[in-house]
């Protein structure tokens, strides 16, 4: 991209007629351009260096530290520790229930996510027309939804009597108490974000079907192709540039899964689902600035290398 | 299940196979009706709890808690969303939830249609640098900034302040890289025909490019305003007196403690914090998916 402006603005400056002084003119044209580029970006680079990259950069230096709520007063007393951060966390048995909460609820959370929003984008791509758009709004209202809302009603519909086992009774089932059993809260809270983020993978699926050509699978229809066998040999392998970038967008969402667990469970019972965030928060929480930096570190670094590696995927087979 | 959408789609070939009687209006009904009843059951079952947050905002404490529960409210009442507008004073949190969306949209859409600008269109030293470091922020987890940031903002004195709530958030990379996508796609010889008029870049920028730029710009202006309006961690952490708290940190804060089991109230909140939003999707959705879509983000 850059090489071809820089052709672009190479051409408009050196088609000059005078041959000897189109070095000078060319590097002052580049000078002032620069500096007017600058221009244009110095709000966005001035708010963003202080309120993006500073905190970054920061978080990572204090994970360094014995940085604790009382040093914000006095940061001359922070003392640097090397990886004791991390040491602490990795020998912390409550991070390392965190890792696996958050490893759960992502394996369990994002191929559900992922088959549910597949199967309404098949459905829906088949359809013309207000039915379609109506059902595509409805599927696709609770992304919109303040979590903070919906998990109070969702709190609502778990209570040990509420509606969900008030409807398991109705065929006999005698449901748990969903939210207060260690077994149960965490599946509940992938339901919720199930629910959640299933309309935003449906949207995307949308589109990547939409590029699918239908002569394709009209072709594979006219060969005696069932439908089963054209959908597993000739969409799905046609959508999985789509299916990874919709994979890699759900992997880093999940992840940091923290709101859910915040506002229907508070990380119980019993660390059931006390994810990475939510450890984050805590120690927070308590005052623990350099322990909670390091842990959003370890979480920042397994984000960053799931995304690089389902990026190479993606190229990789693309 | 997965069968039955594929099935449908065959039916929607120009040339329906040779079994099916032609001139048929009703072609291939079977399947596309199974579909669509699957989905339409579907969707009333995922729209559940939207419904039952409604019931429950009109029904009586005692009504509430009554086991198993009643379905429809016996004697609807308006006393939760009184208790709202009365002592709760919600309008003072919507005020405060509304002030930082504002701003925050209007702010995404001057600094990242700028850099957008800059970055599609202009050649300057640092500009690799400042797209990558842009476009690698948006893997970084919100908890990865918000210790450090809160110890900013305190040694700043901005805690409990609007500028604490809607500064971390006014440079959006997601708006850079819409923005700049966008921008690319104007065609060069719009912008040299200026140049050769005597436009400088800001006019060109102002009077050309900006017009131009109104779908990303509703797009980026709905993703942020849905964001700002949701957003939670930060507004928790940043408003800390009853003055400053948006909706969802009110809303999140009056269901601990002693409220934490009056739901006709709880439920009666959700409805008020969820309905402009829901208000906002019914008339824009085209724009809602379109951002998606696009961006793959929420």
């Amino acid at each position: 991209m850059s090489a071809t402006t820089l052709e672009r603005t190479g051409a408009r400056t050196g088609s000059g007629p005078a041959g000897p002084r189109a070095g000078g003119m060319h590097a002052r044209l580049r000078r002032r351009q620069a500096l007017v580029a600058w221009g244009f970006c110095l709000p966005f680079v001035a708010v963003f260096a202080v309120f993006m990259l500073m905190p970054i950069v920061g978080s990572f230096a204090m994970s360094f530290t014995d940085f604790t709520a009382r040093d914000i007063a006095s940061p001359f007393s922070v003392n640097f520790v090397w990886l004791d951060q991390f040491v602490a966390l990795f020998t912390d048995e409550r991070f390392l229930t965190s890792l696996a909460v958050t490893g759960v609820f992502v394996l369990v959370g994002i191929p559900v996510t992922m088959v549910v929003a597949l199967a309404l984008a098949l459905a829906l791509n088949s359809g013309r027309g207000r039915l379609v758009a109506f059902f595509r709004v409805g599927f696709y209202a609770p992304v919109v939804t303040s979590i903070v809302a919906v998990a109070v009603v969702w709190r609502y519909i778990l209570q040990p009597d509420g509606l969900l086992n008030s409807a398991l009774a109705v065929v006999g089932i005698d449901g748990p108490n969903w939210l207060n059993d260690p077994a149960f809260a965490l599946p509940s809270l992938i339901m919720l974000a199930v629910w959640r983020n299933v309309g935003t993978l449906m949207v995307i699926f949308l589109a990547g079907l939409q590029a699918v050509p239908e002569d394709v699978s009209e072709a594979a229809t006219m060969d005696g192709a069932s439908a089963w066998r054209r959908l597993v040999s000739v969409t799905l392998p046609l959508l999985r540039p789509t299916i990874l970038l919709g994979a890699v967008l759900i992997s880093v969402g999940y992840l940091q899964f923290f709101e859910e667990a915040f506002v229907m469970t508070k990380g119980g019972p019993l660390d059931s689902t006390l994810s990475v965030a939510f450890y984050t928060y805590q120690q927070f929480g308590f005052g623990e600035y350099g322990l909670a930096s390091a842990a959003s570190y370890v979480l920042f670094l397994a984000i960053a290398l799931l995304s690089l590696l389902q990026f190479r995927l993606l190229r990789s087979k693309d | 299940m997965s069968t039955s959408p594929l099935a449908s789609a065959s039916t929607r070939a120009p040339r329906p196979p040779a079994s099916r009687a032609p001139g048929r209006r009703r072609r291939g009904l079977g399947p596309r009706a199974l579909t669509y009843t699957v989905l339409a059951v579907g969707l009333v079952l995922w729209l559940i709890p939207f419904v039952w947050m409604i019931l429950g905002s009109v029904k009586t404490q005692g009504e509430i808690l009554q086991k198993p529960p009643t379905w429809w409210p016996e004697n609807p009442t308006g006393e939760n969303f009184a208790q709202w507008f009365g002592p709760l004073g919600i309008g003072h949190f919507f005020v405060n939830s509304l002030v930082v969306a504002v701003i925050t949209v209007l702010g995404n859409m001057v600094f990242c249609s700028m850099v957008g600008y800059a970055l599609a269109k202009m050649q300057f030293p640092g500009k690799r640098v400042l797209f990558t470091l842009v476009m690698i922020t948006l893997m970084v987890p919100g908890v990865v900034t918000f210790v450090p940031l809160f110890v900013m903002v305190s040694k700043l004195g901005l805690v409990n302040t609007y500028p604490a709530l809607i500064l971390p958030f006014l440079t959006a990379p997601i708006g850079v890289f819409l923005m700049r996508q966008f921008i690319q796609g104007i065609p060069d010889a719009l912008l040299e025909a200026a140049r050769l008029d005597g436009a400088g870049e800001w006019r060109i920028f102002a009077r050309i490019v900006m017009p131009l730029c109104g779908p990303p710009l509703a797009t980026l202006g709905i993703l942020t305003f849905l964001s700002s309006w949701n957003n939670f961690l930060w507004p928790l952490v940043a408003a800390q007196g009853e003055d400053m708290y948006t909706l969802p940190v009110a809303l999140s804060l009056y269901s601990t403690g002693q409220n934490a089991t009056n739901y006709g109230l709880l439920l009666a909140g959700s409805v008020l914090v969820i309905a402009p939003i829901i208000l906002l999707f019914v008339f824009l959705q085209r724009w809602f998916i379109r951002g998606v879509a696009t961006t793959g983000l929420k």
